[in-house]
Formats: C-alpha cells, sequence, structure tokens
C-alpha cells in the first residue's frame, strides 16, 4: 500500500462522514472533476461574452433551439413551431414538462422575458428585436413572434453558441437590466448550480437536474438532440498554472482538462492514461485588427497591400509549432468547415509572398512613415505570438512599429480609445475568435462595418452593412452561401482585418472518460468508468 | 506595557489611512479596465461603456474615493465588480487556506531552521557546518515555483505520496489537511528555512564567543544545555526579528506557492484580481496584509521582553 492511499484510508476511518479527496463529494465515480480554461468570473452569460461563462451557461440553463453538427438549428426547449401568415408570425410550441430548478415550471412568459434581455445585448437579437412588432405569450407554453417581416434566421439566432447565448431565464430573474450581472444562477438545463459551493476564482459545483427532460428524439451532436445525463456532479477547479493542471490530470485528481498549452501537449500525449482529441472542428482563427480611423490604417489601399504580405503558416508555426495537423493557413473570412466559408478573393492570401512588391504598393498608397503603434497581449503566449511574427511582418514591409506589450486587461483599455496612436491610441491589435465566432455575418462582430459603433478598429464598410442587411433576409443556405462570397470578397478588398490563419486546441482527458461531445466542453453525455 | 501596545494600535490607523490612500491611488491611475475584461473580448465599445456606466467607474476620483473610505468607515470593503459578492466574504472565503499555509510553513520552517543554525554554530567549520550553509545557499537560490514543482513531480506523481494539488479545509480532517499542506509548505518554506538558518547560525556564532558561555563550560554545563539554554535564548532577539520579517516574505511567497498548487488561498486572489483588475478586492485584500504586517511587527515587539527582560516600553 502506498502512503498516500494508507492516510487517504486513515482518514476515511476517521472520519467516515467525508467523501472523496478534497472536495467533501459522493459517489466519486459519477463525480467528474474539469479543469477549464478560466474561471468565469461573472456567470451571467449575457452580461458577458467570455466563453468560460458560455459554457457554463450550457451546463445550467437550457435554449428553445440547439446547435448540430452541420450548424443548423434544431428545436430544444422547443417541441414544435409554425410559421404563419408568409412567415409574419412564428409560434414556437415549449416541450411538456420542463422546469426551473427551483421547482417552478418554464413558462412561455420566462422565455419571452429572456429573448428580451439577450436580444438587447446580442448583435443578432438587436436585428431579430427590430423586424419583431411583438412578442407573445398567450398561453404558458406557446411563444408567438409577430415580424414586420419575414425574419428566415429566427430558429439560427435562438440556436447561436457564440456568446451571448439565448438562455432561457426566469422571467424575474430575466427582468434584470441587461448590464447589470443577476443575482440567482437558476436555469432549466441538465445541472443546477451550487451556490454555497461556489468559490469565486477557483471552484464552480454542479450537480445533475434530476427533474430534467432531456428530448426523446434525435442525436446529440453539439448543443442539438437529447442531453442525458450521466454524470452526478461536475466540479470546475480552476488552475491558473498548465505545470499543475498537467500533473493533475496525470494523477487522476482531475478528469478533464479543457485546453492544454501547445508546450505540454506532447508531454500528455506521451501518457498511457491520458487521452487528448479535438474537440472543436472550427479552431480559432487568428486576427491582426486595423484602426480604420488614424494613419496608416485609414488607407484601403495600404490595408489591402498588407493582405499580400501575410503568410499564415509563419503565424500559426509561431503558435502551435509545424505539426500542420493543428493549423490550416487557407483561412478567409467565414470558419473554415462552417457553411459559409468560401474560396472567393483568396488568391489575394494564399498566392506567393513578395515583400519587395508589398513595400511598393505601400509607398505608393502613400505611407509616410506614420509610427505604427501594435498592441500585443503579453498573459495569453497565442496572442503575444501572432502580436511578434506581426509586428516583424510589417518591419519588413518597411513600417515604423512600436510594439507595445502588456497584459489583456491593459491592452482592452487602450484599444477602446479612439485617439490617434501618437495620443494614446492604436494601429494595429492581436486577438483569435473562435472559429465558430466566425461562422457567419450575424456573429462576426470583425465583419461589422458601422464606423462609430462597430467592433474596435470602427471601420466605415456601407457595403458590407448592405450585404449584411441583405443576408438576414435570405430564405435559404444557398442564398446565404452567394452573400458570403459577396461579403468575403469585399472584406478582402476594404481590409477590416488581417485573417492569420486557424489552429486547433487539443483537450486531455483520463482514459475512462466517454461520450465527450464535439464543439463546446459540455457535460451532458459525459461518462466516467 | 498596557500603554505602549495602545499607542502602537491606534499608531496603526494613520498607517493604514496612508495605505489606503496609496492603493486607490495606484488603482486609479493604473491602466486597465475592467468593464471591458467584463464585458468580454466580442462586446462592442458601447456595451463596454454601459458597463462601465452601470458599475460607477465613469465617475471622478475624489467621488469614488470618498464613498470607498465611507464604506470602509462603516466596516463595509464594498463588492466584488465581477462575482457582485461583498470582498469582505470573498476574503473570509480564502482566509483559511492561505492561513493554514502561511501557520504550516511557520512551523516547519522554525523547528527545521533553528535547530540546523544552532548546529552549524556548534560546529562551525565543519563539514555539518558547510552542508548547513550550502543548503542555505540553493534555498536562497531556487525559486520557490521551481522548488514546488520539482516536490510535486518527485513526491506526488512518481511517489504517489501526496496530493499535487488543491486545499482541504481543517473542517474535513487534520490528515486531508496537512497531506494538501505539506509540499506547498517545505516549497514556500525553502527561502524562509534558508534565512533563519543563517541568522540563527551568525547570531549563535557571535553568543557562543561571550564570556558566559565560556563560564557555562568551565562550570561543566553540558553541550544541550549550552546550546539551547545559554547561548539561543540570548541569541532570540535577532532570531525572532528575521521570523518576524520573514511573514512578509511568506505573503509574497504564498501568492506564487498558491498558483502553483492550486490552493485556493488570498494571494491567488489576490492575482486573480490583479489580472482583472477588480479594484474593489485587491484594495480589501492590500489593506488586510497591510494590517496583519503592522500587527505581527506588534506582536514581535512585544515578544523582545519575553526573550530579554532589559527590554522595556
Amino acid at each position: 500500500m502506498k502512503r498516500r492511499h494508507f492516510l487517504a484510508a486513515a482518514a476515511t476511518a476517521a472520519m467516515p462522514a467525508r467523501a472523496a479527496l478534497g472536495q467533501g463529494t459522493s459517489g466519486a465515480s459519477r463525480v467528474l472533476k474539469f479543469i477549464p480554461q478560466a474561471d468565469p468570473a461573472v456567470l451571467d452569460p449575457i452580461v458577458t461574452t467570455a466563453a468560460a461563462t458560455r459554457n457554463h451557461g450550457f451546463a445550467v440553463w437550457d435554449t428553445l433551439y440547439g446547435l448540430n453538427q452541420d450548424y443548423a438549428a434544431e428545436p430544444q426547449m422547443a417541441q414544435s413551431h409554425a410559421i404563419e401568415n408568409d412567415g409574419r408570425r412564428v409560434t414556437i410550441r415549449l416541450r411538456e414538462g420542463l422546469k426551473f430548478h427551483d421547482g417552478e415550471p418554464v413558462r412561455a412568459a420566462d422565455c419571452v422575458a429572456s429573448i428580451r434581455r439577450w436580444a438587447a445585448r446580442d448583435p443578432m437579437g438587436q436585428v431579430l428585436m427590430a423586424r419583431t412588432e411583438e412578442i407573445l405569450a398567450p398561453d404558458e407554453r406557446s411563444i408567438v413572434f409577430r415580424l414586420q417581416r419575414p425574419f428566415p434566421l429566427l430558429f439560427d439566432a435562438l440556436a447561436k453558441v457564440t456568446p451571448p447565448v439565448c438562455f432561457i431565464m426566469p422571467e424575474r430573474i430575466a427582468a434584470t437590466p441587461p448590464n447589470q450581472p443577476i443575482a440567482e444562477i437558476v436555469g432549466s438545463g441538465p445541472f443546477r448550480f451550487l451556490a454555497d459551493e461556489r468559490e469565486p476564482g477557483s471552484r464552480v459545483v454542479y450537480e445533475r437536474f434530476a427533474d430534467y427532460v432531456p428530448r426523446a428524439e434525435g442525436v446529440t451532436t453539439w448543443t442539438a438532440g437529447p442531453k442525458r445525463v450521466h454524470l452526478d456532479r461536475v466540479e470546475w477547479h480552476a488552475m491558473p498554472d498548465a505545470g499543475t493542471a498537467a500533473n493533475a490530470l496525470i494523477a487522476g485528481e482531475a478528469q478533464w482538462w479543457e485546453n492544454p498549452p501547445v508546450e505540454r501537449q506532447a508531454a500528455l500525449r506521451g501518457n498511457r492514461t491520458v487521452v487528448m482529441e479535438i474537440p472543436d472542428p472550427t479552431g480559432f482563427v487568428g486576427m491582426a485588427r486595423f484602426n480604420h480611423l488614424h494613419p496608416p490604417f485609414n488607407s484601403m489601399a495600404i490595408r489591402r497591400a498588407l493582405l499580400g504580405a501575410v503568410d499564415q503558416e509563419e503565424f500559426m508555426t509561431a503558435v502551435v509549432g509545424a505539426d500542420r495537423s493543428l493549423w490550416r493557413e487557407d483561412v478567409g473570412i467565414f470558419g473554415p468547415g462552417t457553411p459559409l466559408a468560401n474560396d472567393e478573393g483568396m488568391s489575394v492570401l494564399t498566392g506567393n509572398r513578395d515583400i519587395e512588391k508589398v513595400k511598393r504598393e505601400i509607398s505608393e498608397a502613400g505611407y509616410g512613415g506614420e509610427k505604427v503603434v501594435l498592441l500585443a497581449a503579453t498573459d495569453f503566449p497565442t496572442l503575444s505570438a501572432i502580436a511578434n511574427v506581426g509586428a516583424n511582418l510589417l518591419r519588413r514591409v518597411g513600417m515604423d512599429v512600436e510594439l507595445i506589450a502588456d497584459e489583456w486587461a491593459t491592452l482592452v483599455r487602450r484599444r477602446a480609445n479612439r485617439a490617434p496612436p501618437s495620443e494614446g491610441g492604436w494601429s494595429m491589435f492581436f486577438t483569435f475568435w473562435s472559429g465558430i465566432d466566425t461562422a457567419n455575418p450575424g456573429v462576426h462582430q470583425a465583419l461589422r462595418g458601422n464606423g462609430e459603433r462597430a467592433w474596435f478598429g470602427w471601420p466605415t464598410m456601407p457595403r458590407m452593412e448592405e450585404l449584411r442587411s441583405q443576408w438576414f433576409d435570405a430564405p435559404d443556405l444557398g442564398a446565404q452561401q452567394r452573400l458570403a462570397r459577396q461579403m468575403q470578397a469585399e472584406a478582402l478588398r476594404e481590409g477590416p482585418y488581417l485573417p492569420l490563419g486557424q489552429y486547433f486546441q487539443a483537450t486531455a482527458y483520463r482514459r475512462g472518460i466517454s461520450g465527450l461531445l464535439k464543439g463546446l466542453p459540455l457535460f451532458w453525455n459525459v461518462q466516467k468508468g | 506595557m498596557f500603554a505602549y501596545v495602545v499607542r502602537r494600535v491606534l499608531a496603526t490607523i494613520p498607517v493604514m489611512a496612508i495605505v489606503a490612500l496609496f492603493v486607490f491611488s495606484l488603482l486609479y491611475i493604473a491602466p486597465g479596465d475592467p468593464a471591458a475584461v467584463i464585458a468580454g473580448d466580442q462586446a462592442t465599445p458601447d456595451d463596454v461603456e454601459r458597463i462601465r456606466q452601470s458599475l460607477g467607474l465613469d465617475r471622478p476620483y475624489l467621488v469614488r474615493f470618498g464613498s470607498w473610505v465611507w464604506d470602509i468607515l462603516r466596516g463595509d470593503l464594498g463588492v466584488s465588480i465581477f462575482t457582485n459578492l461583498p470582498v469582505a466574504t470573498m476574503i473570509k472565503q480564502r482566509i483559511e487556506p492561505t492561513l493554514s499555509l502561511m501557520i504550516v510553513t511557520l512551523c516547519l520552517a522554525v523547528s527545521i531552521a533553528v535547530p540546523m543554525g544552532v548546529v552549524a554554530a556548534w560546529k562551525v567549520g565543519t563539514w555539518i557546518d558547510r552542508m548547513v550553509m550550502g543548503f542555505a545557499v540553493l534555498g536562497f537560490s531556487v525559486p520557490v515555483f521551481v522548488v514546488g514543482y520539482l516536490l510535486a513531480y518527485v513526491f506526488a506523481l512518481e511517489l504517489d505520496w501526496l496530493p499535487v494539488q488543491g486545499y482541504t479545509a481543517f473542517s474535513q480532517g487534520f490528515v486531508p489537511w496537512i497531506e494538501n499542506l505539506i509540499l506547498p509548505a517545505v516549497a514556500l518554506g525553502s527561502v524562509y528555512i534558508a534565512l533563519i538558518a543563517r541568522i540563527t547560525r551568525a547570531t549563535m556564532l557571535e553568543v557562543l564567543q561571550q564570556d558566559y558561555i565560556r563560564t557555562a563550560r568551565a562550570k561543566g554545563a553540558n553541550q544541550v544545555s549550552i546550546l539551547f539554554l545559554h547561548a539561543l535564548k540570548n541569541a532570540a532577539v535577532p532570531i525572532v526579528t528575521v521570523i518576524g520579517i520573514g511573514i512578509a516574505l511568506l505573503i509574497g511567497g504564498a501568492v506564487v506557492t498558491e498558483s502553483v498548487f492550486a490552493i485556493p488561498g488570498l494571494g491567488r486572489l489576490t492575482v486573480d484580481a490583479i489580472l482583472r483588475r477588480d479594484y474593489p478586492v485587491i484594495q480589501g485584500v492590500v489593506l488586510l496584509f497591510s494590517f496583519v504586517y503592522v500587527l505581527v511587527n506588534l506582536v514581535i515587539d512585544l515578544l523582545y521582553t519575553l526573550f530579554d527582560p532589559r527590554i522595556r516600553y
């Protein structure tokens, strides 16, 4: 007997009430200990767009529609829907027997209040509300949208997994203003949040919601299909140190680590107790975002010229190394592998890289040696890597580059500054977006061209806004794809940002865990032992 | 003596006031934006601005400072910007792991370092002395996180004697509690042991040259009683001073140790709060640490009177 087992046995004998090591749980075999990418500091999935909070949201709350592996919406809480009056009246019927964690039934009025709160924060929700005359709850189980004109993407909007997600909350909670965090975490999802076991910054605990009724039919993929729970309890243990997380996984103190960094992956792959796989086929898409308000990147010709200098392989190699199975380099505007991804105008990114030609084009476009201020986040190695490659690239094409390396919290403050770079503003920053968050114009914030109200960088691209508006009205996928090609061409003409490639983030879990779903870290369908 | 204690306790008030002003001002001018961190990367500038307003971060410096001071005077440390929980509740949640870590480290360090220093002084110039001093140099030179990783690798992963990470509350049993603290305490204590052992050796060497030690030897007192009764007691004042100063070292080291061993203590709370710019939490924790440090200094000053009756306040 190893000493630790002896100590554990002694402790168990001394305190029979004590359960699994360290966390006071019972039935350890059905307890899953999970190491998330970060602690969800804010637990309200509408106030924040943080991915960790969105993932927490899917444990606690349910959605009217789910997203399947083909990136299409399927009824989830909804039993069925009816489209009438030439698409201007949509009635969604709720499934029977749905309950919140406080025991109250889920009513249509709860859904209406939740949709209103979500829509106030969500770009697709805002379009939906702009086209909605009224949302009604004529009875306990019917939600009626009275629309000014048809909105073919209604179900896609309600199913989207890009934060903020349209989670359904009790009406009294959904009445909270959308910029103010909710005070109670009560949902109707497959897991109940245990508020008294929450340790901010360290631990989030959920237990199986016994009254959850999964869909009877369908295939479980992404957030669609039956959400069957095989675990009694899920514990999130935030571990800021990657070495500690790796050790905890290897030692069996945790069973699933959401996102081991690249430098730890080789060691984990070599461990026979650990399995590694790529859960999200849409990966992460890198971008160098221009500030369109000030020289030199207020010049479309300069932005466009720089597309010819981008070598996505160089960027992705700096992020995840030479293993080509972990990244791809032919990345355009929409997340590769998603329905709207296309090859329109891609030659500007995939053709021969000619730095001398780019130098000439930049000079001809009027670059006058202005200082280019780049913002780089030092606390995320992936962001730091693409920022350094980006700085080097701009220097090679003859730009006067100042790289400001700082923590993310400082960077986000500065990127909100619209002043010229010499007065505390900036010229370019680097970030990664989840591939699914670039899957269509409704969620792709970096494609917005509405000037002062656009995402940081504030591009004004009227043609892009017009195409986006048309996309919302597109009657079917074919029409959406045709518009997506035009949008990509427009984006590669205007250059709101430089696409830097896509990498795939591996997840690591103990052998013996099964049923992990593709896409997000979700806990239904997962089995232990 | 009582008057002295009262005077010292009262003296903490201006000290804390200066700390409060300093911390608040520093955070005010420090770059970073909690509203942008809360909103997330995909939020629009308008969303961020609305959150900033709802948090009151757009109010002028004096208004915010005045409101914070007024709350503190009423015993309210404020509410975390991120979790919406009272800062006092968050500190209460985190204080046990940090306190446990510090107490175990302190006990471990003192019980190892003082005898080491005494023996090194007694066997000065021998291999024992050189080993102790070698260990001390090593303790100073190797960073806490490296010691932590090495210990975790050997004792948790390879030998499977102890857990890799985490913390178990004392209420769940002594054995699991101490199991989780051994490796972090040894890692955190390595610098502390080195510091105390060196000071103990140096002070003991000086004391062992004194006439009264020669007299004790001449009277036939045995070595143990010479070292621990006659010499160590007279060397205690500088040793206690170093132990007290070392508490600050422990507070700083706890930040790293709690990260390496995933202990949900005040150190991690501080780092997380700084990274997110959770101002009320940073202010609350720094005030607490300052208060503890002032208090420790007071206790040490009072301890002097126990070891050296000539000291009077």
